[in-house]
């Protein structure tokens, strides 16, 4: 069980309520009490110690803590945690297996699509929402699929080139 | 940035949903979609005391056509159950057009149609939709179920009028008196910015005769701007050159822009303009196309 | 046999980069993902007003509030002398405010609390009463006199000006002007832009009172700096003061500075005994962290009627905000701005800056750029356009015909720069066939006759990158020298450290490269390590394209060093003098017979295991570089464009890049840097600015507000090289990082002036969003200056 910030030992304000929430994390069931206003980005970072989701704005604009919420993209820290209960969550650290790399970690370090690695979790996981629906996107399609995530370093080329190089290395392998 | 305490209740009804909103007094906020809710959370714009997270109201997680046409959103539908939805792109064509124009495409997964014209927004893309189809509101309260027409939903910026403790359970656009043609043109900077200027238009036709026609303009004023009046000139009309050109002048002097750092209200009138006659002449081109 | 020196990673692979194994699998480590033992959390609280005097804080309600440790005021700093603190530029900047706030958003106060949410609750409890003052927003406000003095804390400042500098020869610069043909003028605004890294500010400050020992994990480019000015202005031993910057989410110039919030974590860790960590929020670091720019260039052109240029008059008008916090040689007021033509043969050139403070946030570092080159080659290229219209040249024939030409090297500029080296002509021709020149006036006119307005922007510069040398280069009085440390393993394994520091720019994968290079171990034998100031050697960090001309020099001269070790080592193996060594990659042989040699990694094992007689045991060295001179990339842009005439709106058809930075270590991650600074000089060009309105409020304090682009706006790009070696680079490199953020935005207004050229329009300031573009085609005026934010009917 985790409190709202779990490497405080004195839980912050004593008689704050707060839910009991299970949530599977990357194919894992975690049981977690929050109070209500935590943002699910912070969850993960802070409390499950997943600190691959950035948080890059206040806004909801950046997308550097895209992740998938049942399948779909979502932004986590425009999400609250006790709105993920009961339901499936996969993160950064859930695209590889033990073994091998994901097709798109891979296409981002053969394309050369990250700099600083910032933005990376959000974007591969946002490819990830693309391809899972769309296995051959033209490069429109990828930048259009993209447009919610911001880069600062790239200028998004390469990017794209990665999430077309993971389309095809994941088209070959399906067939 | 850290949004404020509040307390949470996850109602599995909208009766409810209903009863907790009315036994906070006014202090509680529904939270649907939340993707403009959260953020003014987070910057602390906004600190209400309770959140009624109706998310988890399955019953209202829907889109439909009825066989008349007329189409119902839920109010968990999100935007993205719009775009690339062939029922609700032959029903309501303007609709499939400004679906993928809304925010950018991670916070349409999650952000809802109902929720967003809740919103209030004067640069909200679905405000200004749904008055350009001429669409209401089920607003459900304690006493029950009524609608609201959206000309008295969308009443100022940011306001709407649903008592304390009503939600608004669905979106209900009525069926076209012919065949429903529309499109929707926004001018942003970039994706997720905020409009310039956008137009809604929806027309029905019959034959080639304007039966029905809406228009409605985001960003060009303190409010969603309700240009049916103009448009209405109309009806019972062929489209011409002509008549595009004085509908889209008329519309223009509808919109009540402002200066600021977006452009000048002449500037942005003169988008409305342009995108007024674009849409228009689209519609136009399309149907001696199609004949 | 040699090795192929491709296959073990070496110069001119492009090597996959390294530190993406870790990046990929979410397995970074920004300072935001430390968590250290007891750790609390610090909010900063802000001014909301631009200008006031405070007349009172009352922090007793946010001590109400459970989980609350600390709450740090002005008053509290001034103590302990922490109330204020040096600039890089020689001035001092408020940590918290005590007298008066100076800016929207100056710290006021910090509540330090068991977490975030609790604290950021702690300093809406802060009651805070301010007495507002007039508010200074341009520096034209601040100029006029008895204006309102920003800076009455400092003795002899009677006004708002920082500085009133020059440079070049004025009375060269006035005869040239006498005898021109023709005159040319430029008036533009460089408007103030943020680098806003993806990830902002942020600092874990660990005093350990039992040890004496300040650990701070920190966002810094340059954590040796910060290292010194902590032991000055916190009077702490240097030697018991550890910076260690992890992986950084973007810099961009952003994280050259030291911001309040760094010192008063380590303060606040100092007071409690346990980890402090502050981590800035988006808002926080676009309106009080460095911008870029915000300058105001006026200038005019000698030229002969046939073309040629005969003399530059400038003058620079910058606005530094409330504080005079640039991040620049000490030497120079207004950074590198001098640059300006340098890759022009222009024979006399004066420069004019002055300097003013206003209630605005304090920055002016080098938004991806060497010093305000930016500037300095945005208003050259803007002007060089103008110039050939109003001579009735075209802009490619007029460029070549007044770039330095190859024979002409090395070419000392008006200015006192020594360019060295470069094919000007040769980019510009590769470029001009790219992007389809030739056809383009007549595909130009053909559109025009259907309404469409098709426009061509060139831009050609040549940049100073790799300061120092130290004659002329210091920060602080801190020579621009840079180092690194190499130490080969026993099994011919290596690690190095640098005194540079990542930012994205991957140096764990490119001084590999360069070590693989000089010694033939393969780059994935040796390890990278950067930012921790108790393992690295001194340096002065990565910021204006420094790292390859200084940082990377110095790598390969401490690979000489160690290969000319692993010489003698040979000898003795090989039992033959050292005379009669001869070196191939990886390897010595005996000069009469190749068959016989030993490998780097023998010698390496020989170091430790069987040295020759009286030589020390061990094989590692290190190198302090002082560069002889800066180096000078070149690059031609060249951007077309289609504008709408209806809307405004103007779509970039194509970007050609022709970049010669020399000889490239890695070119993957070259082009990677290149198309990254196109980018950003289209965001320039198109959207990203802030400005203020009258009361002093940022326009631009969040990603609503102050726009990126993404992947949807930004056009593609078309890359070529042309490769010109520094001549006295070790490995004949050229910096590059920010070429593109410098040249690329003249090349994105050139077009688009180009495209209204017809209608009578000479300039555009940017942003050129759709509106000012529509302005300009239905009025044929020049617009000028920030965008309105008055709201008005």
């Amino acid at each position: 069980m985790t409190s709202l910030y779990d490497e405080v030992q004195a839980a912050p304000g004593a008689g704050v309520p707060t839910r009991r929430v299970t949530i599977k994390v990357n194919g894992d069931d975690r049981t977690v009490d929050v109070e209500p206003r935590l943002l699910l980005a912070h969850l993960l970072r802070q409390g499950l110690k997943l600190t691959g989701t950035h948080t890059g704005c206040d806004t909801s604009n950046c997308g550097a803590c895209t992740i998938l919420f049942d399948g779909r993209p979502i932004k986590s820290c425009t999400m609250l945690a006790v709105q993920a209960d009961g339901h499936s969550l996969e993160t950064v650290e859930g695209l590889a297996s033990a073994s091998e790399l994901h097709p798109i970690q891979e296409g981002f370090k053969e394309e050369h699509g990250l700099h600083c690695g910032f933005c990376t979790p959000g974007m591969m996981l946002a490819a990830k929402a693309l391809l899972d629906k769309n296995d051959n996107p033209t490069e429109d399609e990828v930048r259009w699929a993209l447009s919610g995530n911001l880069c600062r370093c790239t200028g998004y080329q390469n990017i794209v080139k990665s999430v077309l190089w993971a389309a095809e290395k994941m088209r070959a392998e399906s067939n | 940035m850290y949004p404020s305490r509040f307390g949470y209740e996850l109602p599995k009804t909208v009766e409810e949903a209903v009863a907790l909103l009315d036994a906070h007094g006014g202090e509680a906020k529904v939270l649907a979609g939340g993707q403009s809710l959260v953020p003014m959370m987070r910057l602390r714009f906004a600190a209400p005391e309770m959140l009624i997270d109706i998310n988890g109201i399955e019953a209202l997680h829907y889109n439909r056509v009825d066989a008349d046409g007329t189409v119902h959103i839920g109010a968990l539908c999100r935007h993205e159950e719009l775009e690339d939805n062939p029922a609700i792109a032959k029903a309501i064509p303007t609709i499939a057009a400004a679906a993928p124009l809304v925010a950018d495409p991670i916070v349409r997964t999650r952000g809802t149609f109902v929720g967003s014209v809740c919103h209030a927004d004067p640069q909200g893309d679905w405000a200004a939709t749904m008055t350009a189809l001429g669409g209401h509101i089920v607003a459900q309260g304690p006493k029950g179920k009524r609608d609201i027409p959206i000309a008295d939903f969308v009443i100022g910026p940011f306001q709407n009028t649903l008592a304390f403790n009503e939600i608004a359970i669905e979106a209900v656009i009525p069926a076209p008196k012919g065949v429903r043609v529309g499109n929707y043109l926004k001018l942003e900077r970039r994706v997720g910015d905020f409009a310039t200027a956008s137009v809604a238009v929806s027309l029905d036709m019959k034959g080639d005769t304007v039966a029905y026609a809406g228009i409605a303009l985001a960003g060009v004023g303190g409010r969603t701007i309700n240009a049916n009046a103009a448009a209405s000139a109309l009806v019972g009309k062929k489209l011409t050159a002509e008549n595009i050109a004085s509908v889209a002048a008329a519309v223009a002097a509808v919109a009540e822009p402002r200066t600021d750092h977006r452009g000048s209200a002449d500037y942005k009138r003169q988008i409305v303009k342009t995108f007024v006659e674009r849409i228009l002449t689209g519609l136009l081109n399309t149907s001696q196309k199609a004949a | 046999m040699a090795l192929d020196e491709i296959k073990i990673g070496g110069l001119g692979a492009s090597r996959r980069r390294v530190e993406d194994n870790r990046f990929i699998r979410g397995k970074g480590n920004y300072v935001d993902d430390i968590v250290l033992p007891g750790m609390l959390h610090m909010e900063l609280l802000r001014s909301p007003v631009a200008h006031a005097r405070i007349k009172s804080i009352d922090v007793s309600k946010a001590y109400d509030i459970p989980g609350v440790r600390l709450v740090l005021t002005g008053e509290m700093m001034a103590a302990r002398n922490l109330a204020w603190m040096p600039t890089l530029s020689y001035d001092t900047q408020a940590v918290l405010a005590t007298d008066k706030v100076r800016f929207q958003g100056q710290e006021v106060a910090a509540v330090i609390a068991d977490d975030p949410y609790i604290a950021k609750d702690a300093c809406q409890a802060i009651v805070v009463e301010y007495e507002q003052l007039p508010v200074i927003v341009n520096p034209f406000q601040a100029m006029e006199s008895g204006s309102e003095v920003i800076r009455d804390d400092k003795e002899n400042q009677p006004g708002n000006k920082i500085f009133d500098w020059e440079i070049g020869d004025k009375a060269a610069t006035d005869k040239a002007f006498a005898e021109a043909d023709v005159i040319s003028k430029m008036e533009l605004h460089y408007p103030r832009s943020h680098p806003s890294p993806m990830e902002t500010c942020g600092s874990i400050a660990d005093f350990n009172r039992a040890t004496g020992k300040l650990t701070v994990y920190m966002t810094s480019q340059a954590p040796h700096i910060v290292r010194a000015a902590v032991a000055m202005v916190a009077e702490l031993p240097e030697h018991m003061i550890r910076i260690v910057s992890p992986d950084l989410g973007g810099g961009f110039g952003n994280k050259v500075p030291i911001y309040p919030g760094y010192v008063i974590s380590i303060l606040a860790s100092i007071l409690t005994e346990v980890p402090v960590k502050w981590i800035e929020d988006k808002t926080g670091n676009l309106i009080s962290t460095g911008f870029g720019r915000d300058v105001y260039l006026q200038g005019e052109m000698a030229l002969r009627k046939d073309g040629k240029m005969l003399g530059m008059r400038m003058k620079t008008i910058s606005d530094h905000g409330a504080f005079y916090a640039d991040a620049q040689p000490s030497k120079f007021k207004i950074g590198l701005m001098h640059s300006a033509f340098a890759c022009y043969d222009v024979p006399a050139a004066h420069l004019e800056s002055v300097g003013y403070y206003t209630n605005k946030a304090p920055g002016g570092v080098a938004y991806r750029c060497s010093f305000r080159v930016t500037e300095a080659m945005f208003f050259q290229e803007r002007m060089v356009h103008a110039a050939a219209n109003d001579l009735g040249m075209d802009q490619a024939e007029f460029r070549r015909m007044n770039l330095v030409k190859d024979d002409m090297f090395p070419y000392r500029t008006a200015f006192g720069f020594l360019t060295d080296s470069g094919q000007y002509g040769k980019c510009l021709d590769i470029g001009m066939k790219a992007i389809g020149y030739d056809n383009y006036k007549a595909e130009q006119a053909e559109a025009r006759s259907r309404g469409k307005l098709l426009g061509i922007g060139i831009s050609t510069m040549t940049e100073p990158l790799g300061a120092g040398n130290s004659r002329e280069y210091d920060i602080l009085g801190i020579k621009m020298f840079d180092s690194a440390e190499l130490r080969v393993h026993m099994t011919g394994k290596a690690i190095l450290r640098t005194g540079a520091m990542n930012q994205g720019q991957g140096h764990q994968t490119t001084w590999a490269q360069i070590v693989a290079h000089e010694l033939g171990i393969p780059a994935d034998d040796v390890t990278v390590e950067e930012g921790d100031t108790d393992t690295a050697p001194f340096g002065m960090g990565t910021y204006a394209s420094r790292s390859t001309p200084v940082a990377g020099a110095a790598v390969a001269m401490v690979a000489r060093k160690i290969r000319a070790k692993a010489r003698k080592i040979a000898a003795h193996l090989l039992e033959v003098s050292e005379e009669d060594i001869e070196w191939e990659l990886g390897r010595f042989y005996v000069r009469s017979n190749k068959e016989r040699g030993v490998t780097i990694q023998d010698c390496a094992l020989a170091a430790y295991s069987n040295m020759p007689d009286g030589m020390e045991p061990g094989l590692e060295n290190n190198a302090y570089y002082d560069p002889p001179n800066l180096t000078w990339p070149f690059a031609a842009y060249f951007v077309k464009v289609e504008v709408d005439a209806e809307t405004g709106v103007w779509d970039v058809l194509k970007v050609v890049a022709v970049d010669d930075c020399g000889v490239r270590i890695n070119p993957m991650v070259v082009e990677g840097q290149i198309m990254g600074g196109l980018t950003e000089a289209y965001a320039m060009a198109s959207m990203q600015y802030q400005t203020y309105d009258d009361e002093g409020n940022c326009i631009g304090s969040n990603y609503m507000d102050y726009l990126l682009p993404t992947a949807w706006e930004t056009p593609g790009f078309e890359l070529h090289e042309v490769v010109t070696p520094c001549p006295h680079h070790p490995i004949g490199a050229k910096g590059v990082g920010e070429c593109a953020t410098v040249a690329g935005p003249a090349a994105f207004v050139n077009a688009v002036v180009d495209a209204l050229g017809h209608l009578g329009v000479r300039n555009i300031d940017m942003p050129m969003m759709p509106n000012r573009v529509y302005e300009a085609l239905t009025t044929g005026k020049d617009i000028s200056g920030m965008p309105p934010v008055k709201m008005g009917d």
